[in-house]
């Protein structure tokens, strides 16, 4: 089968995903256009090189709505050949949608294509795309649903996660975020988002708390107690699920979860030819790629499934990875990868993540995939592995390699 | 033209006043001839030209319309899934027919067609079809009275309302409201039914009909609000709607773990309501009708529809009371002894309407009995669910002493004394010495064998066993145990008694335990084995709760205590000497109540630990220093098995030994004496519903794995082997 490689990777900086957020005044349409019309522009390519793009977007309603990647190809300036899809799938969309283009790629089906994602939080909030998982009474008893926040607050009873574990990760993350920032690590990446008279709005990851410590995590209170405890209750229905459990132990709240934002992100793949025939420099292969569903209660520990499953594929074992990407949705989303696979926190997220610097839900999974490759090429390293927690107890994970 | 089940009279406007007025039958209910003959009525008035409008009232006192004649759907059969549906689709027909006067819903949006009017006077209670059939009727008036319920208990019983319940219900009132109403199947009285906008007009009884009348006069031409173009649900509705999405996230939860999703009906329900919302009327309809189909075609509506409903009503109706003894008269009852179990007997006999004489050693004590019911009456009374002189006149019947003499115009005894044989032995010849010759002497216990109290007594046929269960006043069952020498009129007054404070009775035969604590015992002991083998005590727990018991079994011990458990294991030792049949649970016992000092939540603490004031916290971590956990805990089916069947095996037991005599007592007994997983019918309904044969080889597997306490009943093993079942007819 063809090669696919990584040629280039460009992200937005993350607003935050508010009405007073830096980015809120932007549209999805030209945040997502901006980051295109770079990734083209920063390549020396005329945009016609390109057959697809694929993005992410994860609350594809309003003006997310009627495949907003084709809208935004055409407002980046491409020309009109070039083709867009949307992709769904929650959380992991930026990552699946870098991988479809991936393997558009290496089915032969493209020379040259675009992975990536676009969630404008602030303008499309999320859920606002209904669904029949939570609300048809058949799909939400018969899948006991239950919503994330208590999933993740599940997953730290069931393995143990006190709320100094959950935070003490947090803190840890806030710190690493401000340290690769200090030290420019995201510098290649990054792309200023400007307004229509061409003023930069943002340039930076808005909802960073570098200073953020123990103590002041310790003062927020547990955001899922009540409507686990309370009404409606969804407490029982874990434990219905789980039933070796007594209680839910509520230790996520807004500090140590990822944080609502706006952002967007591309990823240029293509075959070796394409890189030579268009002049561009290869910095990854993509070794292997794979998406998994598990149990959709406890929903957030599939990533430790998807890893496996892309080790295997690629022949691979966890000793061949040098640096680890999950994205940090909940941390014991986190705590419970590095338990289930043995991997020393020193070598994940080694850059922080979502609970720094936000989780824009379609856009994450392409974005920390230009974060790992950051990280590989600023470190000397050779192979990563990213993946992602995704609703309904999905998981997706990329094996990426350095390439010189 | 003449009906049977209504008449008609059309007065000079036009206007038709159909009186529902089933013939032999105390209550009206939707039966096969009245839809019969309420189809052909439909058909008549929507084609007549002379009849402008109807009125539809109620010629029974007892209520408007009480809902479906369940016994008729407990019977029905259909040959094919097309078949059942039109059963079930027949009274969404008929009455949608009403509604839109047999004009078409594209025609009535678009104002081409209208219907005629038909108003409903409601002059007593509605449930069910009953109130489906106001609904679909375009005006509502209700009579003030606030006794009047107007309900779909359909759920009770494993159905749906499935006459347009589901549908119209939500157009009315607002899918929240509907699920409320439907889901939980309680009634809403007349003022809370207009305040909701479920009826148009509350009025004396009196003006029902002439207020009802003058609407179909001024209101010629109708359109129920959903046929109508701009129609909206209040509230919102659908799968886009932010407010309706929110309300199903939350009410699927809600159900969910209220009902442990043990029950089929209440699934269909929301589903009704979340597709129906979706749907135009006519669509919605007829999948209303499809769930209602699969509700009844499956075996939880026809078991609980049994056990429930039929059985129940039997039992409370007497059905065990021997036949030809004449009403036992009951107005005054003594009752001996002050204690829990008397003050509780106390209440239940003041509001079921006699006078109570509550004798204890000092009058000190026969005041507890006096307190206990002024405590609950003070509650309801400053909660304004009584008024204060209702309340004060309920206290003036209960009379305190410590003088035997005061018994002496009694008509019936019951004693609830110390659980000590010599204690017993003492008021019983205490008592006989001045109550009349042929008053019934009661008692009231729940371990002493009657037919050896009744050896104290100087009249043992009229002698009886009444087992109340704690708290009197909350728990629904009475067990009632006729001893060697009881006679029928003692048979009977304790029948008439229950009838008065409205328990279910159930006869059971005079051995130890009875039924229900002869079951009550191996199933508590499971919890404890399964404690000692080191299986998580929350798995135990929330296994018990999945397999729909109300609460966790360590939990249950800890509230009936240990300490009791364990004074009963030694006392039983005591009494049966070598012939004491060890349950496996002693050393267990031995360690919590002795050793430990963990002797139930009454004493601070048990399985769980509790606070100052007796909240449960959590489960005690220290047991697993005595029995660690097992490495490998059973799955959650496994445990489910093995408490499920454990209340099988032994009510299985008393069944073959005719500790109760039918299936039917079992399970009435099961379900309001233990809490027996309702949706199944009971323990008996449930073995028919997997087969004798099934069950059998379960309990082997379950013998061979677990111990002989799981091996199932000889005769048991005979009926399967013969292909029969334990109920022999639908009831």
């Amino acid at each position: 089968m063809t090669e696919a490689y990584i040629y280039d990777a460009v992200r937005s900086p993350r607003g935050k995903g508010r009405p007073d957020g830096a980015l809120h005044e932007i549209t999805p349409i030209d945040l997502a256009a901006q980051v295109l019309a770079a990734i083209r522009d920063r390549n020396g390519l005329s945009g016609e090189e390109i057959e697809d793009v694929a993005f992410g977007c994860v609350s594809p309603v309003g003006e997310q709505g009627a495949v907003i990647t084709r809208t935004a190809v055409l407002a980046a300036g491409y020309p009109h050949t070039t083709s867009g899809i949307q992709v769904n799938r929650f959380c992991g969309s930026g990552l699946e949608a870098s991988n479809i283009a991936a393997a558009k790629v290496k089915s032969g089906e493209c020379d040259l294509a675009i992975g990536g994602g676009i969630e404008s939080m602030s303008r499309v909030p999320m859920g606002s795309d209904g669904g029949a998982w939570p609300i048809d009474p058949r799909s939400a008893i018969a899948n006991y649903f239950i919503p994330q926040g208590i999933s993740a607050d599940l997953i730290a009873t069931r393995y143990g996660y006190s709320r100094d574990d959950v935070d003490a990760y947090a803190v840890e993350s806030q710190k690493r975020a401000g340290r690769a920032w200090a030290e420019k690590r995201f510098a290649r990446s990054i792309l200023p988002i400007k307004d229509v008279i061409g003023e930069v709005v943002l340039d930076h990851d808005e909802l960073m708390r570098p200073q953020t410590d123990m103590q002041s995590l310790g003062a927020l209170a547990p955001a899922f107690q009540m409507m686990g405890t309370m009404m409606p209750g969804f407490d029982d229905i874990a434990i219905m699920r789980y039933p070796d459990v007594e209680k839910i132990n509520h230790v996520h709240h807004a500090g140590n979860s990822s944080g609502i934002v706006d952002g967007s992100a591309a990823v240029l793949i293509g075959t070796k030819e394409a890189g030579e025939k268009y002049g561009l420099k290869a910095r990854a292969r993509i070794v292997s790629m794979a998406s998994i569903g598990s149990e959709p209660a406890i929903m957030l520990t599939g990533p430790e499934f998807a890893a496996q499953k892309a080790l295997a594929r690629a022949g691979m074992d966890k000793g061949d990875i040098d640096v680890w990407e999950l994205n940090e949705a909940f941390a014991s989303v986190v705590l419970r990868f590095m338990e289930a696979m043995n991997v020393d926190h020193s070598d994940i997220n080694v850059n922080g993540g979502a609970i720094a610097m936000g989780h824009p839900l379609g856009a994450t999974g392409a974005m920390i995939l230009g974060t790992v490759l950051d990280e590989l090429e600023r470190s000397g390293k050779s192979t990563a592995l990213t993946t992602l927690c995704i609703g309904a107890g999905m998981g997706t994970a990329t094996i990426i390699e350095r390439v010189n | 033209m003449t009906y049977k089940t209504f008449s008609v009279d059309i007065d000079a406007d036009g206007i038709a006043l159909l009186t529902i007025d089933l013939p032999d039958a105390s209550m009206n209910v939707w039966n096969g001839a009245l839809i019969a003959e309420f189809t052909k009525w439909v058909d008549d008035f929507t084609t007549s030209d002379t009849v402008k409008g109807a009125v539809i009232t109620s010629g029974k006192k007892s209520g408007f319309l009480a809902g479906a004649d369940l016994t008729m759907l407990g019977g029905a059969k259909a040959s094919s899934t097309k078949e059942a549906f039109d059963q079930a689709f027949a009274l969404n027909a008929l009455l949608r027919k009403m509604e839109t006067g047999g004009q078409s819903a594209k025609d009535l949006s678009s104002g081409k067609a209208s219907a005629k009017p038909v108003a409903c006077a409601l002059n007593g209670l509605a449930l069910g079809g009953g109130l489906e059939l106001a609904l679909a009727c375009h005006y509502r008036v209700v009579a003030d009275h606030p006794k009047i319920q107007l309900g779909m208990p359909e759920v009770m019983v494993g159905l749906l309302p499935g006459g347009g319940g589901t549908q119209r219900t939500p157009r009315l009132i607002g899918l929240q409201n509907a699920a409320m109403m439907i889901i939980q199947g309680k009634a809403l009285d007349p003022a809370s039914a207009k305040a909701q906008g479920l009826v148009h007009e509350v009025v004396p009884a009196a003006d029902l009909i002439a207020n009802a009348k003058a609407w179909v006069k001024a209101n010629p031409k109708v359109t129920a609000p959903w046929d109508k173009k701009d129609f909206k649900f209040p509230g919102g509705a659908g799968a886009m709607d932010p407010r309706a999405v929110q309300l199903f996230v939350g009410l699927n939860a809600m159900a969910h773990k209220e009902s442990k999703g043990n029950f089929d009906a209440i699934k269909a329900i929301l589903s009704c309501l979340y597709e129906g919302s979706i749907l135009p009327f006519d669509t919605a309809l007829r999948v209303e009708s499809k769930y209602f189909t699969k509700l009844l075609s499956g075996s939880q509506a026809k078991n609980m529809i049994r056990t429930l409903f039929i059985n129940k009503q039997a039992a409370e109706k007497g059905a065990g009371r021997p036949a030809g003894v004449p009403p036992v008269e009951i107005k005054k009852v003594g009752v001996l002894g002050g204690g829990l179990m008397g003050s509780g007997i106390t209440h239940v006999t003041v509001k079921g309407g006699m006078d109570v004489v509550v004798l204890d050693r000092s009058l000190e004590d026969a005041n507890k009995a006096v307190d206990y019911s002024r405590k609950i009456i003070d509650k309801a009374v400053s909660r304004g669910k009584m008024t204060k002189e209702a309340g004060d006149a309920f206290m003036a019947r209960i009379t305190p002493t410590d003088n035997y003499d005061d018994l002496k115009d009694v008509d019936l005894i019951i004693e609830a004394v110390f659980e000590r044989p010599d204690v017993k032995a003492d008021v019983i010849k205490k008592a006989e010495a001045v109550i009349g010759p042929d008053v019934v002497f009661a008692s009231n216990t729940s371990t002493l064998p009657i037919t050896g109290l009744a050896k104290n007594s100087s009249r043992p046929e009229l002698f009886v066993g009444l087992h109340f269960f704690s708290p009197v006043e909350k728990m629904p069952l009475l067990e009632i145990i006729p001893g060697a020498l009881t006679g029928d009129r003692a048979l009977a007054a304790a029948f008439d008694y229950n009838a008065k404070i409205k328990k279910t009775p159930i006869v059971v035969k005079d051995v130890r335990g009875f039924f229900t604590n002869r079951v009550f015992p191996p199933y508590m002991g499971e919890a404890m084995k399964l404690v000692t083998e080191g299986v998580k005590p929350a798995l135990i727990e929330n296994a018990a709760k999945s397999l729909g018991m109300p609460i966790g079994p360590l939990a249950l011990l800890d509230e009936t205590t240990l300490q009791l458990g364990y004074d009963v294991m030694q006392s039983t030792k005591k009494e049966l000497g070598d012939a004491y049949q060890p349950s496996g649970t002693e050393d267990f016992m031995e360690l919590m109540v002795v050793t430990l000092g963990r002797k139930g939540r009454r004493f601070g603490s048990g399985f769980y630990d509790y606070d100052a004031k007796g909240e449960r916290l959590s489960l005690w971590q220290g047991m697993s220093e005595h029995y660690p956990l097992a490495e490998e805990q059973p799955s959650v089916e496994e445990v489910k098995q093995r408490l499920l069947y454990i209340q099988l095996i032994a009510t299985a037991q008393c069944f073959e030994e005719e500790v109760v005599k039918d299936p039917q007592s079992a399970d009435l007994g099961a379900i309001f004496g233990w809490g027996f997983a309702p949706y199944t019918g009971g323990p008996m309904s449930y073995i028919d519903t997997v087969g004798l044969e099934n069950f059998v080889r379960t309990a082997d597997n379950l013998a061979q794995r677990f111990g002989h306490r799981f091996a199932p009943p000889k005769s048991f093993r005979e009926m399967a082997d013969k292909g029969e079942t334990l109920y022999k007819t639908v009831a």
